[in-house]
């Protein structure tokens, strides 16, 4: 309980400012170092909760692949700066909504947290092999799986054919 | 409390070696090219130039830090940092010898994957120097590292995939144990056809991650001064310098745990307690140093490639190649050859 105690405490809080990081900060490039900083301590989180390949997975797509492209997109782009005068107007109305939606999110966590306090079982601890996992994506899930791959044949397809010029 | 300093204690000294380690391989690789370009390399600092690094090392210190007006500092400063501690960060998985005394936490059964993050994180370093340096050779230095490692990550996971599929395991340390029939025939490298292609495209896409050459583009003199590193200099420019070479060591490491039995060799298992450790951590390092002359002996020997070539090499030759191992040895795996 302990030391695990403390090492959540201490990796919640780094995830915490790197999320607030991530929106506060005005430079993209800053943005995506948060994001990174953000997904890593996640991935410790989930070391913690016994899910070493959560973990490796979360940092090698994640962390690793995904957001290299975006700060290489960015980076390419030269858009790591915002100019503010381009991008108030197209907020006009965007920004009272999103507040809106932000409390009813946050009115909804809170509602499932405040009814669930000590009412939700402990979560069962189960094989978190990459065997086991394997297994059971190729057998129990098998669906779902397959779904998944054909929906992100289409989205390369998709970019292929979007980036093609005649 | 025990096992927490044995470990702080295991990382201590791997980190002692590899930076012991990247010091010399700067020599090694000086002293090699040198003699296959009929030269003689340093040999003025100490008997054999052996003082040289250290020299180096005094001299990177003591010079001024220069840093660009425009430069985005607290990137500018982390970029090395950055690129320093996924390099150092691999080597925790590796199985340096026989016995747990000489791994640290090779028998994680997710070994494989925490590799593929690692490496996978390992760009950032680059990316980000070249984009804080604000400088023109500097960006497209660190544009064409993100690019680069991006694409040769996806056959540099497949060829290890092939390594995972052939041991049935995805731990450095059972990867290890799964190559040892008695014989030389037990390693990877030999299981014909499939162990050998992997091998080879591990070698190759390797090469590419750690941008030397033939597929130094990231620092292509002529087209880039000096790519990413061209505004850094001191001990920060040192830090990259660092994590190249302790990153060829590490890949070389993982080439001899994948494909050449790791640790294994004649008597390391008939010996008594302390010799047969000591014995597979001396087989372990020869085939490590075999396969750091063997990039070194590419680097004096291959062209650098064109950008293009690079890429298409990647997309269209390494990857369609490397996807057709992982079918034919999930085949040769299910019909029982292996």
């Amino acid at each position: 309980m302990s030391v695990e105690f403390f090492l959540f405490l201490l990796v919640a809080a780094v995830a915490v400012f790197a999320a607030l990081g991530l929106l506060l900060s005005r430079n993209a490039i800053y943005a995506a170092m948060f994001l990174i900083l953000n997904m890593a301590s996640v991935a410790v989180i989930y070391l913690l909760l016994n899910a070493p390949f959560i973990a490796a997975v979360q940092v090698a797509v994640y962390a690793g692949a995904i957001m290299v492209l975006f700060v290489f997109v960015i980076m390419l782009l030269g858009a790591e700066k915002l100019n503010p005068a381009d991008t108030k107007p197209a907020l006009k109305w965007q920004r009272p909504l999103s507040i809106v939606l932000g409390m009813a999110l946050f009115l909804l966590l809170g509602a499932v947290i405040l009814t669930r306090l000590g009412g939700a079982a402990a979560a069962k601890m189960i094989d978190t092999s990459p065997l086991a996992i394997g297994k059971a994506l190729f057998t129990t899930y098998l669906l779902p799986f397959e779904v998944v791959s054909v929906l992100l044949l289409a989205a390369v397809v998709g970019a292929v054919v979007l980036t093609k010029k005649s | 409390m025990n096992t927490l300093l044995e470990i702080i204690l295991k990382a201590a000294v791997i980190t002692l070696v590899a930076l012991t380690g990247f010091a010399y391989l700067t020599l090694l690789e000086r002293k090699f090219i040198s003699r296959l370009q009929a030269r003689y390399g340093p040999n003025r600092v100490g008997p054999f130039g052996l003082l040289q690094p250290v020299a180096e090392a005094l001299k990177l210190i003591v010079k001024e830090s220069i840093m660009p007006d425009k430069a985005d500092r607290p990137m500018f400063f982390l970029a090395p940092i950055m690129a320093v501690v996924p390099a150092l960060a691999i080597f925790a998985v590796v199985p340096f010898g026989k016995g747990p005394v000489l791994q640290l936490a090779s028998n994680v059964n997710v070994g494989m994957l925490y590799i593929a993050a690692v490496i996978g994180t390992a760009v950032y370093g680059v990316a980000i120097a070249g984009w804080a340096s604000n400088n023109k050779y500097a960006s497209l230095g660190g544009l064409r590292a993100a690019a680069q490692v991006v694409s040769y990550e996806l056959a540099l996971g497949l060829s290890m995939v092939t390594v995972v599929l052939l041991a049935s395991s995805a731990s450095l340390a059972e990867i290890v144990e799964a190559q040892q029939p008695g014989n030389i025939l037990g390693w990877n490298i030999f299981k014909l056809p499939v162990g050998f292609v992997a091998a080879s495209i591990f070698a190759m896409t390797s090469l590419a991650e750690l941008a030397r050459a033939p597929y130094d583009l990231v620092e292509a003199e002529q087209e880039l001064t000096a790519g990413y590193i061209t505004e850094y200099s001191g001990m920060k420019f040192a830090l990259f310098f660092m994590s190249e070479y302790i990153k060829m060591i590490a890949l070389s490491a993982l080439f001899a745990t994948f494909f050449l039995g790791g640790w294994s060799g004649p008597f390391v298992n008939s010996l008594a307690s302390p010799f047969g450790e000591i014995l597979s951590l001396v087989y372990f390092i020869v085939k490590v140093l075999a396969c750091l002359l063997l990039m070194v002996l590419v680097r004096a020997t291959l062209p650098r490639l064109r950008y293009d070539k690079l890429m298409a090499f990647g997309w269209k030759m390494l990857l369609p190649v490397s996807l057709l191992n992982v079918v034919v040895t999930a085949l040769m795996i299910v019909l029982g050859i292996f």
